[in-house]
């Protein structure tokens, strides 16, 4: 398997941050936002930008976590069961501003089902996708993100991998390809 | 990614340790799903579900219909009082047609210990005992376990559950006792006599004829109804000694040295096994059982439903 770092964390950061300040700019002081990151990976994009704009704005804002297993459709054409993540969304959010956010939007299946999910709990006024990574090429169905923090050009049997200081112990984007 | 080692539910005996936990960390998430808004997923929107039902059942079977609903199954419903059954029809006939219709799984509850596992031996869909005669009812027991696990945690080592009443008839006595010994529990069965099965000792569980010596051991107390409709010769005097002897009531319940959970599987005979009071109080989980075994049910149907290949 051949490695390769696309993102290191240098440019990790100042990606999260410019992330950050696109949302800013689109939702001022998020009055009537909720950011709701996808499980399991989608969570660690949300808890970072989280924290900088917690910080930038001096308040606390709404945040969520959802989890799509129930939601997906290929079940029973995988081998095994998925287990699902914990969904955590105390709040109704009927006429509020969605951002759904996740590490790596590849196929567009998982925000199809996402949005299924969101529905459970209410009617949102509008809905917007935010990706730390796009890898732009490999769509099966028509979802494209409002914010990108990086896109990448990838075949479909290479990986990317978004890993984080706090569980792989360094932030960066790794491409992995399949030695022939 | 995990998977469940069984292809049907036949009852507790089959099942290990890790299907149990595999389950219930399934169940947390339904119950989740069924405490929103819209307590409905779409996980099984191509699967169609039988509940077969040839003997009486209210809660069981409401629970697993509303389960197969909120997973989004199509069903449909068999009881043997309004069907061919009463015309002669045998068991397999009966289930092969309903397989005919294309369904995928079934759930049964049969009044003959055994049905179950015959029906799996035989038909080519999933299945899930809902009861067997007196063999076993496992997700009676997979709901029962589930709430002790809210009530006192998710270590059963060292916890202390006795069964009290009739356990000679009791499918529900069956299930729990393997299922709480498998996840590690101490048992104790008290009742009468009459109404313990002979070699009951040899499943590893304590025997105690003396209610208030086994409510001062346990931790949690699950008192079963007493099956009248099993009883074909008369077992006690009369139900009235019964509850005097193992009937546990609110002065009793006050007069022991620590606060027990009290559990019954339903319906309750109010005034025999438990009096209204003891029932209604706040150490009875009774309620809590009935909410578990939707989200138990959803579990155990989802994690079947995933083995089915297409």
């Amino acid at each position: 398997m051949e490695k390769r770092t696309i993102l290191n964390s240098r440019h990790f950061e100042i990606t999260l941050k410019r992330l950050a300040s696109q949302l800013k700019e689109n939702h001022q002081l998020f009055e009537n936002t909720v950011l709701i990151g996808l499980q399991p990976r989608g969570i660690h994009v949300l808890n970072r930008l989280k924290t900088i704009l917690e910080e930038d704005l001096k308040k606390d804002l709404t945040c969520g976590q959802l989890d799509i297993t129930f939601y997906r459709d290929d079940f029973r054409r995988r081998e095994q069961p998925i287990i699902p993540s914990v969904t955590n969304i105390d709040f109704i959010i009927e006429e509020k501003n969605v951002v759904l956010i996740d590490d790596v939007l590849f196929s567009g299946r998982t925000i199809r089902a996402g949005l299924d999910a969101l529905l459970a709990f209410g009617r949102p006024n509008r809905v917007e996708l935010l990706s730390f990574i796009d890898r732009r090429f490999e769509r099966h169905l028509p979802i494209q993100p409002d914010y990108t923090g990086k896109v990448v050009d990838t075949m479909s049997t290479q990986r990317v991998s978004v890993e984080w200081k706090e569980i792989e112990g360094e932030d960066k984007v790794v491409l992995y390809t399949e030695e022939k | 990614m995990k998977s469940l080692s069984v292809e049907h539910l036949i009852g507790i005996k089959e099942l290990s340790q890790e299907d149990i936990e595999l389950i219930f960390e399934t169940a947390d998430s339904f119950k989740q799903v069924i405490n929103r808004p819209i307590k409905k997923v779409p996980s099984l929107r191509d699967i169609t579900i039988a509940n077969l039902f040839f003997e009486n059942s209210t809660r069981t079977r409401l629970s697993f219909e509303l389960a197969e609903k909120r997973l989004s199954a199509d069903v449909v419903n068999f009881s043997a009082a309004s069907s061919s059954v009463k015309k002669g029809e045998t068991l397999i006939d009966t289930v092969n047609n309903i397989l005919a219709m294309k369904v995928d799984l079934v759930v049964m509850r049969h009044p003959n210990p055994g049905a179950a596992k015959f029906l799996s031996e035989r038909v080519d869909a999933r299945v899930v005992n809902a009861g067997d005669g007196t063999h076993e009812h496992p997700t009676q027991a997979l709901l029962d376990a589930y709430s002790i696990r809210e009530e006192l945690g998710s270590d059963f080592k060292g916890k202390k559950v006795v069964i009290v009443g009739d356990i000679k008839h009791s499918r529900v006595a069956l299930s729990n006792i393997f299922c709480l010994q498998k996840l590690g529990a101490e048992v104790m069965v008290c009742g009468p006599t009459t109404l313990m099965p002979k070699h009951i000792a040899e499943l590893g569980v304590k025997v105690e004829h003396d209610l208030k010596k086994a409510l001062e051991w346990c931790d949690v107390a699950n008192m079963l109804r007493i099956q009248l409709e099993r009883q074909d010769i008369q077992f006690f005097p009369s139900l009235r000694e019964y509850s005097m002897m193992y009937g546990l009531d609110k002065a009793l319940l006050d007069s022991l040295s620590k606060k027990i959970v009290v559990m019954h599987p339903g319906p309750i005979n109010r005034g025999v096994e438990i009096t209204s009071d003891v029932a209604d109080s706040d150490q009875s989980i009774i309620l809590q059982q009935v909410e578990n075994g939707v989200a138990i049910r959803m579990a155990v149907i989802y994690l079947l439903a995933a083995q089915i290949k297409r």
